[in-house]
């Protein structure tokens, strides 16, 4: 593990070298493409991205918590959560195996 | 939603762009995300969320349909954190719930 964290910025970076787009334009359209699958996401929409693996909203009901620490119950209130579920592309990938096909 | 529509959509508010040059644009996002995940990295999206890669040990599995045990190897997973900003959009922009709360 080399615990490099990489951000929007290396991604824009990637798109300016790869596509050759200005830095300014390739760093707005990172944030086109985020801010697009966000407000999908925002709706309770999924969003599939082939290859790369699969967001989707899943709804949690309402159940009483407990703190760990104090053993003090706590309510938690339903809520929405966000689910990633990478694809089998990219688990290979990952596992330095061949990619594969999708699914 | 599915990339083909996600490259529509971006490819709608950017008309100088090829659609083709959106796909590039896409793809090559999500193949730095992977790239970066192979190599053991992180990726931070604020506002978004946050990639990263866990291990998994080997283990003992069972064939759930004939019960034999099988040998479970060793592997790295990818894992995705929600950010805050999404998770508390999701929850209609609410400023996060009673739990977290008590806690400051």
């Amino acid at each position: 593990m080399s615990g490099k964290t990489l951000t929007r910025a290396d991604l824009s970076e990637a798109v300016h070298k790869q596509v050759g787009l200005s830095r300014a334009e390739s760093a707005d359209l990172v944030k086109a493409i985020l801010d697009a699958m966000t407000d999908t996401l925002v709706t309770g929409e999924t969003v599939k991205l082939s290859s790369f693996g699969t967001f989707m909203v899943r709804s949690k009901t309402g159940r009483i918590g407990r703190n760990p620490k104090t053993g003090e119950e706590v309510p938690i209130t339903p809520r929405r959560v966000l689910v990633f579920r990478p694809s089998q592309v990219m688990k290979n990938v990952i596992n330095g195996e061949e990619p594969g096909t999708e699914d | 939603m599915i990339k083909s529509e996600l490259i529509q959509k971006i490819a709608s508010t950017n008309p100088h762009l090829y659609l083709r040059d959106v796909e590039r644009i896409i793809n090559t996002l999500l193949d730095e995300v992977t790239d970066a995940l192979q190599r053991g990295d992180r990726v931070e999206l604020r506002g978004f969320g946050a990639f990263s890669v866990k291990e998994r040990d080997a283990r003992q599995g069972r064939n759930p349909r004939t019960g034999s045990a099988v040998k479970v190897d060793a592997k790295r997973v990818p894992f995705f954190k929600t950010g805050k900003e999404l998770r508390e959009r999701l929850n209609g922009g609410a400023p996060e719930t009673a739990t977290t709360k008590e806690k400051m």
